[in-house]
């Protein structure tokens, strides 16, 4: 059963359309990821279903019931927020309380909520401290054991870990998924960073301009990009967009850009593609990653194609090597290993994992 | 994007719930209608009793301006004005030139900051019908500063400000900047904290010295605040009224009769209501004059911020 | 090297007691000015109380300008309880009184409908409430003489004419402006996150205003409250024009109290009586100077 469904969702602050019909849903105990960048609507979205935006107009419903104009209070949720919104005054015991409280829960009911929760979070050493007495990560750890203890049958994290350094929100995106895998809860969550999106979510849901690129699995997002902007949002470094043309040079359907220095690549076309008429123009998506050095182990396997290119400059991270070179005029990023890593300068011999590169058709920016 | 329009948003589908979603808008209705009466049905009143033939009692006999022409016409509103114009110059100028030089004092690193501020600020808790009262007696001939002052052996020493109608208005201005420099201080002394360490820093790594500091620094950066500093002092000395009548009681003779001052005697010695409502517009006006523009360009200036940002 | 040394040294020790006297000097002017202006500000504090403490014939004789030589405390209870104004001989009692059932209602009243509008006008913002704002706001600038009129005719018609509770009434809604603008600003810097997080924790718009907004406004509501005391204790013009005789407020007193001296001026009581009139809002500042401060300069800059 959907535990979340969102139908036709618009969304207008004066004359400024936020949201443009969004369409989503999240069966019972899923983790969705809302990404895209700041200003897509993504928030806005996820206060709506909070109950804390009107809608302009569609539907929301939580279980089977339509929530659109039922109070925050009573949609059964529980939110998260970036800023935490610890409330200032209150000991953490007390922020945990104070929803129960609200709700007329009895004092018992209450105290054994708090403790179970505390000892999942492991807080129970800061339940007597003030939120400002505790430090990023553990204000983080309060914010959701707030969020838990009413055991919501909806939950919903605002950017939750932005406002942290980046060793402590990596070990705090482990705990969310720990908790996740625990208890269960359908989950709906909101970030910009698409890192978060792919190592937490089940499906995530890429949004641009108000509205939903394309919802579906973490794979199926970053291997199937529905079109350019979501396969250019999703890894880092992004993937390399290359306008090309379809030819048949060799006798085989290839993909032909001009290359540095006046000659051409002529990358031989994988069998997965349907339309593959002569002189198409498309644009050639490659991830840095499906770029190496040529090698026996490379060369000759199926759906791999050969080229060469300028390496202008070289950046090691330590466990890999960014290159950027020359494909013609343009950037293109590589991704190595480093005992296969290029030195600045070389013209180096590359293998183009053809069989995962995706082609988009350059008017509708859709993948073909 | 807030929590805008939520009172507008039905919290709940039952009477009860929509009921609730208005709470906000019923808490303040009180207020709102209080403060929309004291502000505008307040001013239309009075201004309409201003063109009325109201004389011991408000009646309602238009009249047109008439209290306006007699108002001008009169002497007595005539050293109103020339008064308060002469009192705000220099009030105004004064406040601003002593508050600015004990905030710079203050900002020298001095021991004991807290005390001397609570020293030079201390009057503006007090009422200025206080002041005035007190100030009157120092300014008496027979047993304040003149006295004092003869009775150290310059016995042909005269400062007998209350007493003497050309100087009256000495009283009160030098009483005023007493009263008010306090407070000019603490607005400059604010601005001057505020001013990014790191700039000053910058300055003196530059080999700037202080006095080149304070001038090319830090006083350029805080002229907002010598505005802002300005617009209320000249506010405060347009509504001037408690002191004059607690120093000098607007004489002697008129000689320190203010617009405020006079609007209370018209009104309530003279029974001449109807003028004594024109006079009000007139103090209204003067501080539209001084806010109206002020305000336009705050307003100019915070969307040109917006616009740099 | 070392001759670097010795022969730099002398320069350098030059140089740095040149620096230094200019230093000194610079001190001394410093706190000389700071001296000067300190004396000026204290003496006409310091002429009413000693003057308290003075007999009359002692002042009479010296000036009110001079060191005490004796002392007495008659004059205190005199100015309290038996001092004549205005053909009246109890005292500043009474107006004292006065001022303290004026104050007291008033303040606790005005302050608490400004909290409330502010958190209304910040945290539950409808569609024109920036412009309720704005207009609550000229309430700020509005003279007195302009509302004179309409308060003096409307206190006759409810019944609360030459009343202390009319003054009340006025100083509730005179103040309302001033209220409301501390709150609000103050108010608008609180995350909406925490009422939004409130909301869904199943608050409603009292429950968020009594445990999480109030608990975090502390420091604006004693501002508020320190500027709607003193303010209205020092206020004088309402309290002479509404009000007569024995419901007048302490301010009132005072200038009568400075004008029946037609005769002989017993600058002694009249001392005591100046100081019983500003030690209520002087005790406020000497406790709660900082908070003082604070709402002078943010009443000013708007």
């Amino acid at each position: 059963m959907a535990s979340l469904t969102v139908r036709n969702l618009r969304k207008n602050f004066g004359a400024v359309e936020v949201l443009k019909g969004v369409d989503i849903e999240a069966q019972t105990g899923e983790f969705i990821a809302l990404v895209g960048p700041s200003g897509c609507g993504k928030s806005t979205l996820l206060a709506m279903i909070a109950g804390l935006e009107t809608v302009t107009s569609g539907e929301i419903w939580i279980g089977d019931r339509m929530v659109n104009s039922v109070a925050p209070k009573d949609r059964d949720i529980a939110m998260v927020f970036q800023s935490y919104a610890l409330y200032p005054t209150m000991t953490v015991r007390e922020n945990m309380a104070f929803g129960m409280e609200s709700r007329g829960i009895p004092k018992d009911e209450q105290k054994a909520a708090i403790a179970r929760v505390a000892s999942l979070l492991q807080i129970e050493p800061l339940l007597a401290r003030k939120p400002g007495q505790l430090s990023g990560g553990q204000r983080q750890r309060v914010a959701m054991g707030r969020a838990l203890v009413r055991d919501p049958k909806l939950f919903l994290f605002d950017e939750p870990l932005s406002n942290l350094d980046a060793k402590l929100r990596v070990d705090m995106r482990t705990e969310i998924k720990k908790l996740h895998q625990r208890v269960g809860k359908t989950t709906v969550y909101v970030t910009h960073d698409q890192v978060e999106a792919m190592t937490l979510a089940s499906r995530i849901a890429v949004m641009h301009q108000g509205q939903v690129q394309q919802f579906d699995e973490p794979d199926t997002i970053y291997n199937r990009p529905a079109n350019i902007f979501v396969a250019g949002f999703m890894g880092s470094p992004s993937m390399n967009f290359i306008q090309a043309e379809i030819t048949s040079a060799s006798g085989t359907p290839s993909i032909t850009f001009p290359l540095a220095g006046g000659g051409v690549a002529n990358l031989p076309l994988h069998d997965g593609v349907a339309d593959r008429a002569t002189g198409r123009k498309v644009v050639l998506g490659i991830r840095p990653e499906h770029l190496s050095r040529q090698s026996p182990n490379t060369v000759g396997k199926p759906g791999m194609a050969t080229m060469s290119a300028p390496v202008e400059v070289v950046e090691p991270t330590g466990a890999e090597t960014m290159a950027v070179m020359k494909f013609g005029e343009l950037e293109v990023v590589g991704r190595f290993s480093p005992d296969e890593a290029p030195k600045t300068g070389e013209n180096m011999p590359l293998a183009v994992d053809m069989s995962r590169a995706c082609l988009f058709d350059p008017a509708t920016q859709k993948r073909i | 994007m807030s929590s805008a329009g939520y009172a507008a948003m039905a919290g709940g589908n039952s009477f009860w719930e929509k009921l609730k979603s208005w709470t906000p808008i019923f808490v303040i209705a009180p207020a709102v209608v209080a403060s929309f009466v004291y502000v505008f049905v307040f001013s239309g009143w009075t201004m309409y009793i201003s063109l009325s033939d109201s004389t011991l009692l408000p009646t309602y006999g238009f009249k047109g301006l008439e209290n306006y022409a007699s108002l001008w016409a009169n002497r007595r509103w005539g050293v109103a004005y020339s008064n308060l114009f002469f009192f705000s110059g220099i009030f105004v100028l004064t406040t601003m030139a002593v508050g600015l030089l004990l905030a710079l004092l203050l900002d020298q690193k001095i021991r004991a900051e807290s005390f001397w501020r609570t020293m030079y600020m201390y009057p503006l808790a007090v009422s200025f019908i206080v002041t005035g009262t007190v100030w009157q007696w120092l300014y008496n001939p027979t047993g304040g500063i003149q006295f004092l002052v003869q009775s150290m052996g310059w016995t042909d020493f005269e400062f007998a400000l209350t007493t003497d109608r050309k100087n009256a208005i000495w009283a009160i201005i030098i009483t005023g900047i007493w009263q008010s420099a306090g407070f000019t201080m603490a607005l400059f002394l604010a601005g001057l904290r505020s001013v990014d360490g790191d700039i000053i820093k910058a300055a003196s790594i530059d080999g700037a010295s202080t006095f080149r500091i304070y001038r090319k620094v830090i006083l350029p950066s805080i002229t907002p605040i010598f505005l802002a500093v300005a617009v209320v002092q000249l506010q405060s000395a347009i509504k001037t009224f408690d002191l004059a009548v607690a120093l000098t009681n607007s004489g002697p003779g008129i000689s320190t009769t203010f617009p405020a001052t006079y609007v209370y005697d018209l009104m309530f010695q003279r029974g001449q209501i109807g003028e004594g409502a024109a006079a009000a517009m007139m103090i209204l006006a003067a501080l539209a004059v001084v806010l109206v523009p002020y305000s336009m360009y705050l307003g100019w200036r915070r969307r040109r911020e917006v616009v740099h940002v | 090297m070392s001759d670097a040394t010795i022969s730099s040294a002398p320069a350098l020790d030059l140089e740095a007691g040149r620096a230094g006297r200019r230093h000194l000097i610079s001190r001394i002017v410093i706190y000389g000015l700071l001296t000067f202006f300190a004396i000026i500000y204290l003496m006409p504090l310091w002429v009413v109380f000693f003057n308290s403490f003075r007999p009359l014939a002692e002042i009479s004789a010296n000036g009110l300008i001079a060191f005490p030589q004796s002392f007495r405390l008659d004059a205190w209870p005199q100015a309290w309880s038996e001092f004549c104004i205005g053909g009246q001989c109890a005292g500043m009692q009474r107006y004292f009184w006065n001022s303290i059932m004026m104050v007291v209602p008033a303040t606790i009243i005005s302050t608490a409908m400004g909290a409330i509008t502010g958190y209304v006008l910040s945290k539950w913002k409808f569609r024109g409430s920036e412009i309720v704002f704005g207009m609550m706001l000229l309430g700020v600038f509005m003279p007195g003489q302009i509302a004179l009129l309409p308060w003096a005719f409307i206190l006759g018609k409810i019944g609360l004419a030459n009343s202390v509770y009319g003054l009340v009434l006025v100083h509730c809604i005179q103040g309302l402006a001033f209220t409301t603008l501390f709150c609000r600003n103050y108010f608008v810097g609180i995350p909406d996150d925490l009422v939004k997080a409130a909301r869904i924790d199943g608050a409603g718009f009292w429950r968020i205003f009594y445990r999480i907004i109030l608990p975090i406004s502390p420091p604006i509501l004693i501002v508020t409250v320190i500027w709607q005391f003193t303010g209205i204790w020092n206020e004088y013009l309402f309290g002479v024009v509404l009000n007569s005789g024995a419901n007048q407020p302490i301010t009132a007193a005072l200038v009568a109290l400075s004008m029946s001296g037609t005769t002989v001026r017993t600058y002694d009581v009249m001392s005591a009586a100046v100081l019983i009139g500003a030690l209520p809002p002087l005790l406020v500042y000497f406790f709660g100077g900082k908070y003082f401060v604070r709402g002078l300069t943010q009443g000013a800059i708007k």
